[in-house]
């Protein structure tokens, strides 16, 4: 196989959910860095239209539940044309995790996505002030609750802690100060949308959509001391002062890091890291401009970095379902599919808390890798499914022998990434195809038989340990 | 950690169960100018009391509770009552109402009955996904859908096809350890899966008894906690739910399937426990995340708070516990019932007189206990 095409795969596997073969001709004839370009700008992608949408899933106009919103989310992931705008708003949804428990409101989560997709490639300190604005934010922590006469500092802490530096990197102090700055942003009709959503209610109007609303009345308008600095500042400007420090460009550069190279920093990463965080700054703090220095780096395109992270379970079902080809139709499986990432540890729309999933490796638990396993096994080895018809197609059109087991193994390996695999692995492979015997064919084709056992060997490389990494 | 050792098994009443009509205050007249339609009727009732008594579709657990093998706990709860069900059931999950925690009692159970994480199946959950309540980093816990095709590849029917996937998949994850960390983390975790499943599926070939459970999933999921815990593998905590309790419309035949099922299933369980000898080793929990709104909608009931919960087994107590909340006008909290007792002092009875651990990290501080349990 080229090295074109492995690296081709491997920005794919990052920058979006995985690529078919024939999705990866496509980049290819574009280029590595004309791809990484157009990933970074996407323009208007296209994407499985809402009224489609709609039309099929009345739950989905009325969005009273979580799953018909996860399952929105998820058409969003398996019919865009750019997958990076879906994948980066899977990661400020990790980093910036709002949670449906407390809200009862899917609808202003999703608008939450939304404003990841728009602000997400952009200035972060834009981003940071959308988020501040944002109304599931904004009662997922409290900062209705913040007040100029009584203070509540869940939402300056966690936007200093989790969301921005890192802790370590301020006062207890600052957080109060930071709290005060943003006393008066809240939502429209506050008192009353929080008991409605801690009551779960939906009388009598259906779940109401929630608006930012700022009241000069109920803002300190004091002066504060934030990180050295003093003035009479409102949430905007500690946004400011936030993007200028330094370890704002190293804390957001690390978890894009972790999320688009590897799960562990060793030293080469560290460099990648600081060329990451010069990006943020001469770019004034543009998501884009370190996305770019990232895919760009030679650490990124290295064989190390291959392979080098956990699938996330959304990534891994959206990543299997693209590649098997389905749902690109409205159908009510969908619902079983968000039920399906829930199942995984990873519920979309659903971070158990503020600090969102753990990842990597903690992805892993004997449960989540039986529901994986099985999940992507059963997607990929229906030979009736359009993306495993085409990787058959194209391993049977490429071998003259279909009796020759390894051949096959690697064949279907090369088309379906390409996947690399270690050596025990591809034995067990081996052994799986030898035991099937030859493949059965008609004219040189694969029969009905035939084909079943070509996409059982499919459905056997979708188990493999290799196939959970990215 | 043979068979010997206590055991519990969590049934969880998901949607929010009511309780006025699960324990019914029949003797109180208000029951029934609150509840115009959705009421269970007096002559129905199998009375505890003059003023309380089961509903008709109890009948298995009155059966216990006439023995004296059920703790009825009531009027439970915790301060400033959420009545959403995701937080609600979360703060049941994590014995944490104040803040959102992250990590679930039972999971902490299991922490410290096997704090080397030596048995796979420690904790079982039947059902699909963790709850939260088993859900601590480091704590394996086996999630079973069903216990006859649990495992790898369900999906593949013939047999001969299942082997041979099963062997490649022996083959690939079971051999050396190699260099890469995360693929020998990979490579174990398949083979613990690997195993715990054939360990599980031999359960049900080991189990008899006489004891017919109904079709229903619940009783299904009954008969397989039997199986396993029969089949003395060392698990501790079981767990599995029921539902949904949901009742805002159309609660009266809904409400009555549903304890139709889960109390039968119950009552099956602890005759099928007795039938082998164990009914003193094991009690079942039976809880939901809150109780319905005081005053009906006319055909179902909303969400409320202050509910009641359950124990059940050979070495419980038997009896009302706790006070039935007053459900007079004066008396509600904002339609609801007024809960008198926080869950998690049922938590701390179960963790240090069933377990015999500390409660106290387990249920996030120190809770009066009920004295409930046979020591």
């Amino acid at each position: 196989m080229s090295k074109d095409v492995s690296l081709m795969a491997h920005l794919m596997r990052r920058a979006g959910f995985g690529a078919t073969r024939n999705e990866l001709e496509g980049y290819l004839s574009d280029g590595y860095e004309a791809t990484v370009d157009n990933l970074l700008d996407p323009g208007e992608s296209g994407h499985m239209p809402d009224d489609i949408i709609r039309r099929y899933h009345v739950d989905q106009s009325e969005l009273r539940q979580l799953d018909g919103a996860g399952a929105y989310w998820l058409y969003r992931m398996l019919t865009t044309s750019n997958p990076l705008e879906e994948k980066l708003a899977l990661f400020w949804h990790g980093l910036f995790a709002t949670g449906y428990a407390k809200l009862n409101q899917a609808r202003s989560l999703l608008n939450q996505i939304d404003m990841f997709r728009h602000y997400g490639f952009g200035s972060f300190r834009d981003l940071l002030v959308e988020l501040s604005k944002d109304p599931a934010m904004i009662l997922w922590l409290d900062n209705n609750e913040n007040h100029k006469e009584a203070i509540n500092e869940n939402y300056g802490r966690e936007l200093l802690e989790l969301f921005s530096m890192g802790i370590g990197n301020y006062s207890e102090d600052d957080i109060k100060e930071c709290a005060k700055a943003f006393t008066g942003w809240t939502l429209g009709n506050a008192e009353y949308m929080s008991v409605r959503a801690s009551k779960d209610s939906i009388w009598p109007y259906g779940r109401i959509a929630w608006h930012y609303e700022y009241r000069a009345d109920d803002h300190d308008g004091g002066e504060k001391r934030f990180l050295g600095e003093v003035g009479n500042f409102n949430g905007e400007d500690i946004v400011d002062i936030i993007v200028t420090q330094e370890a704002t460009a190293r804390f957001l550069s690390t978890r894009l890091f972790q999320y688009f190279a590897s799960d562990e920093v060793d030293s080469n990463g560290e460099l990648v890291i600081s060329e990451m965080m010069e990006a943020y700054f001469q770019s004034e703090y543009k998501v884009s401009a370190v996305l770019r220095s990232l895919f760009n780096s030679g650490y990124f395109k290295s064989d190390k970095c291959m392979y080098s992270r956990v699938k996330g379970p959304v990534e891994s079902v959206v990543g299997t379902v693209r590649l098997a080809g389905t749902y690109q139709e409205p159908t009510l499986d969908v619902h079983a599919l968000w039920a399906q990432t829930m199942f995984m540890g990873q519920g979309l729309l659903a971070p158990p808390t503020v600090e969102g999933w753990h990842e990597g490796v903690e992805w892993i638990d004997s449960g989540s890798l039986v529901e994986r396993i099985n999940f992507a096994a059963k997607e990929l080895s229906d030979p009736t499914k359009d993306g495993v018809k085409d990787i058959i197609r194209r391993v049977t059109s490429s071998q003259k022998d279909l009796s020759d087991p390894e051949k096959l193994v690697d064949s279907c390996l090369d088309y379906m990434g390409p996947i690399q695999v270690e050596a025990d692995t591809r034995e067990g492979l081996i052994e799986f195809a030898e035991s099937q015997g030859a493949v059965q064919t008609q004219d040189g084709q694969p029969d009905e038989s035939g084909s079943l056992q070509v996409a059982r060997l499919i459905g056997m490389i979708a188990s493999t340990r290799e196939y959970q990494l990215a | 950690m043979g068979n010997k050792e206590k055991s519990i098994v969590v049934v969880q009443l998901s949607g929010g169960n009511d309780y006025l009509n699960t324990v019914v205050p029949y003797g109180d007249d208000e029951y029934y100018d609150f509840r115009r339609t959705v009421h269970i009727e007096q002559e129905k009732v199998l009375p505890i009391d003059k003023v309380y008594g089961f509903s008709p579709y109890l009948a298995p657990i009155k059966r216990l509770y006439d023995q004296g093998k059920v703790a009825v706990i009531n009027g439970i709860g915790y301060d400033n009552p959420n009545r959403s069900h995701f937080r609600s059931m979360d703060i049941w999950h994590t014995a944490q109402p104040d803040e959102i925690g992250t990590e679930g009692w039972l999971g902490r159970v299991i922490r410290d009955l096997d704090p080397n994480a030596e048995n796979v199946l420690t904790g079982v959950n039947f059902g699909r996904g963790l709850p939260r309540a088993l859900g601590v980093r480091g704590v394996p816990v086996a999630s079973v859908g069903n216990l006859e095709t649990y495992g790898l590849f369900p999906d593949i029917k013939d047999e001969s096809a299942k082997k041979l996937a099963l062997d490649a998949f022996a083959h690939m994850y079971g051999g050396v350890q190699g260099k890469d960390p995360v693929l020998n983390f990979l490579g174990q975790t398949g083979m613990d899966a690997l195993k715990g499943a054939d360990i599980l599926r031999t359960a049900p070939q080991k189990y008899s008894s006489s004891i017919e459970y109904a079709a229903n999933p619940i009783a299904q999921g009954m008969k397989s906690i039997a199986q396993v815990l029969l089949a003395d593998f060392g698990t501790r905590v079981f767990y599995t739910q029921h539902g949904s309790f949901d009742t805002h419309s159309g609660e009266i035949v809904t409400h009555a399937k549903l304890w139709d099922e889960v109390s039968g299933a119950v009552g099956d369980f602890y005759d099928d426990m007795k039938e082998h000898g164990q009914e003193d080793e094991v009690i079942v929990m039976i809880f939901s995340e809150f109780g319905r709104r005081i005053k009906d909608n006319g055909s179902g009931t909303d969400h409320g708070s202050g509910g009641v919960a359950f124990l059940i087994g050979g070495e419980v107590k038997g009896g009302m516990y706790g006070q039935y909340p007053s459900i007079k006008e004066a008396d509600q909290l904002e339609g609801d019932l007024h809960f008198n007792n926080d869950f998690r002092s049922t938590y701390s009875t179960i963790v240090e007189k069933w377990f015999g651990l500390d409660p106290v990290p387990i249920v996030n501080g120190q809770f009066e206990q009920f004295d409930l349990v046979n020591a």
